[in-house]
């Protein structure tokens, strides 16, 4: 694995980006803040994304987690932040937030959008993998719901990794390969529910927690926290969870 | 007032009445920065004369004001009701509930149940509710007297112009302005209402006897004769709140009574139990109707309180329902705000219209269908609610039901109000 990503890094032509998938998430640059949207489920997931992110930062960054704005003055970056769902509240926390995506369009769509909400956030169309070449490290890196879109996993994730400052913090969330998430995250979420556009995920592409851990473990992080991220049908709503992980997860590391 | 040129906030609250205040409140305490506007000068909401009736706070009820800071201030004026005695006209068969029968065990264990509930006079609940809000003026602006000129919107808040000029925008506005609510006006919702022809009668009176701490509801055919237990008065007497209903028509004509001829009529509906009664505040009537709005919630808008719902009064929910709102407003507005989300998103909206409106509609229901069964005199009707009010009392679980129902903890519970009894 770390073989094959040493070599892919060095062909100058390769990149983690998927271009189908770019194209699929750009042209629905304009229902990123539609909270009915086709992405209302993103929008449902994200109080609970942002209690999890509040929650493990400020235990690795020693702040109290109490107030609004727990965040102030640690450098966060968002990959794959698309409209800005989730760079918008990290820079309402406080956060100096910087936010890449591929896709122009998002990032369009997401300064327009901050900038209506008075919020200043740093958007740049641009890879992590372009932008760790750099140099630039942050106190927190975010990559939510974006690494089983991306190609070459390994080359992403050791780009993510040297966008981590040293004690710093790399939060992902994403999709498991297993069984249970073919049934609910794409054959009820696409194709029954209808919640998400046909075609948003690809199982084959659903990353495994210790496809996510060995790898960073590998780059010298140490793995903080796993946890699941569970929808409830009766409250349409979701919630963390310790011990299920079998659908949608999150993984927390510490940059030794 | 008239240096106020813009003012940003968090969440706009139009309406400082009861509801309005408890809810500056408890948002105020979980340190979430608020304007609440009232069109009256607060110093005529303070006077005696002003507001005659009193409040039945159930227990829930009491957890909203205690999160809201607020309770421990009023509680010397609150009058616990530790039994409710049920009784239907000529009715062989009596309803007694007392609060052993409610099955909660968490307040204050090791010592008495809790009571059913609280009697206090509006006045001093609302004196404790603004002097609340004035405690918590780091978070809290409350502006009044205020006539709001316009409301307005902006791509991302919304917000009012005020006769003086001043312009307050917040991203989440909440409609507390009562049952004639011109936030609810301005959205262009609409209202379902249905006419009770009926009217309350309500009054404060002294009595010689103690009343023991017991509500009593006599259920006749014009509709309900209520009797609250309230705290002694200033000269030690024994005191209980009335609230009388009768048809439309009827209450003219018991209005315009002497203050002899009211008080023989009380002393009939009263019976000889506490002793000879007196009226002691003037007598006031309310027609009583049902209100329901189509819909709670507008964009960057949420209708609460008598604004969104206003039921009968006749098993003393309506404030309870309110103060539901407030405790379901208080904790989507603070779990918003802790994960940095707008507060006046539709997410928070949608949560919360799906949170009261189902709760509202089943309490409605029970209290029309209360209303309707115990308003009339077929003989059929009478002798099954007879029976049925004999059945009640016979099977525990379901008195218990009933019990739980009286006191507002049935259902699913907020997670602020669990957090509030540990």
């Amino acid at each position: 694995m770390v073989k094959t990503a040493r070599t892919t890094s060095k062909k100058l032509n390769r990149s983690t980006v998927n271009t189908a998938e770019i194209e699929q998430f750009d042209s629905l640059a304009a229902e990123w803040w539609n909270e009915n949207g086709p992405l209302k489920p993103l929008h449902q997931m994200t109080p609970s994304r942002l209690g999890y992110l509040r929650k493990q930062i400020c235990a690795q960054h020693g702040r109290k987690d109490s107030g609004f704005i727990p965040f102030k003055g640690l450098r966060v970056l968002d990959i794959g932040c698309g409209g800005g769902v989730v760079a918008e509240p990290l820079a309402r926390l406080g956060a100096e937030v910087t936010g890449i995506d591929a896709g122009a369009k998002n990032i369009r769509a997401a300064k327009d959008h901050a900038q209506q909400q008075g919020l200043v956030i740093d958007y740049q169309t641009t890879t992590a993998e372009d932008l760790a070449d750099t140099k630039k490290t942050f106190d927190v890196v975010t990559a939510l719901e974006i690494v089983e879109h991306v190609d070459d996993l390994p080359l992403f994730l050791s780009a993510c990794g040297r966008l981590v400052k040293k004690n710093g913090l790399i939060i992902f969330s994403t999709l498991n390969r297993t069984p249970k998430a073919y049934l609910l995250g794409i054959l009820a979420a696409e194709r029954v529910l209808r919640w998400l556009p046909v075609g948003t995920h690809d199982w084959k592409k659903f990353v495994k927690p210790s496809e996510l851990a060995r790898p960073l473990e590998r780059d010298g992080f140490e793995i903080a926290d796993i946890s699941g991220l569970v929808y409830n049908p009766l409250t349409d709503s979701f919630s963390v969870s310790e011990t299920d992980m079998d659908v949608n997860y999150f993984l927390a590391a510490r940059k030794a | 007032m008239a240096k106020i040129k813009h003012v940003r906030t968090n969440v706009l609250i139009i309406g400082g009445g009861l509801s309005g205040l408890a809810l500056a409140g408890a948002l105020g305490e979980a340190g979430v920065d608020c304007v609440c506007i009232d069109r009256a000068p607060p110093v005529t909401q303070l006077t005696e004369t002003y507001d005659g009736r009193t409040t039945a706070i159930s227990y829930a009820s009491h957890l909203v004001l205690k999160t809201a800071g607020a309770w421990e201030t009023m509680l010397p004026d609150c009058e616990p009701i530790r039994d409710i005695r049920v009784a239907d006209g000529a009715s062989p068969f009596y309803l007694h509930f007392s609060h052993d029968d409610d099955g909660n065990e968490k307040y204050d264990p090791g010592r008495e149940a809790p009571p059913f509930g609280w009697i206090i006079e509006n006045r001093i609940l609302r004196h404790r509710l603004f002097n609340n809000v004035k405690r918590l003026k780091k978070h809290v602006r409350h502006i009044a007297p205020a006539e709001i000129r316009e409301f307005i919107r902006g791509k991302n808040d919304v917000g009012v112009i005020l006769e003086d000029g001043a312009r307050i925008t917040a991203p989440l506005m909440i409609g507390a302005d009562g049952r004639n609510s011109a936030v609810r006006q301005w959205l262009g919702i609409g209202v379902k209402n249905a006419d009770y022809k009926q009217s309350a009668i309500v009054c404060n009176v002294a009595h010689e006897l103690d009343h023991e701490n017991a509500a009593v509801e006599h259920f006749r055919s014009a509709g309900p004769f209520a009797v609250l237990p309230m705290t002694r008065g200033a000269q030690g007497e024994h005191r209980s709140s009335v609230v009388w209903t009768e048809h439309g028509t009827d209450t003219k004509e018991i209005l315009s009574l002497n203050a002899e001829d009211f008080d023989a009529r009380l002393q009939e509906l009263f019976g000889p139990h506490l002793g000879a009664v007196r009226h002691i505040s003037k007598p006031m009537s309310y027609p009583l109707g049902l209100m329901h709005a189509d819909s709670y919630i507008g964009a960057r808008v949420a209708l609460m309180a008598e604004a969104a719902h206003a039921i009968h009064p006749i098993a003393g929910q309506g404030l309870n329902l309110s103060l539901r709102d407030v405790a379901v407003l208080t904790e989507l507005i603070f779990e918003h705000l802790r994960c940095g989300l707008d507060p006046g998103g539709d997410t928070l909206l949608q949560k919360y219209q799906s949170a009261r409106r189902g709760d509202t509609l089943l309490m409605a229901g029970v209290t029309d269908l209360l209303n309707r069964l115990f308003s009339n005199d077929l003989t059929t009707v009478r002798l099954i609610r007879g029976l049925g009010l004999g059945i009640v009392h016979k099977i525990p679980p379901l008195k218990r039901y009933f019990a739980r129902q009286a006191m507002g903890i049935s259902g699913i519970m907020q997670k602020s109000l669990r957090k509030a009894t540990n």
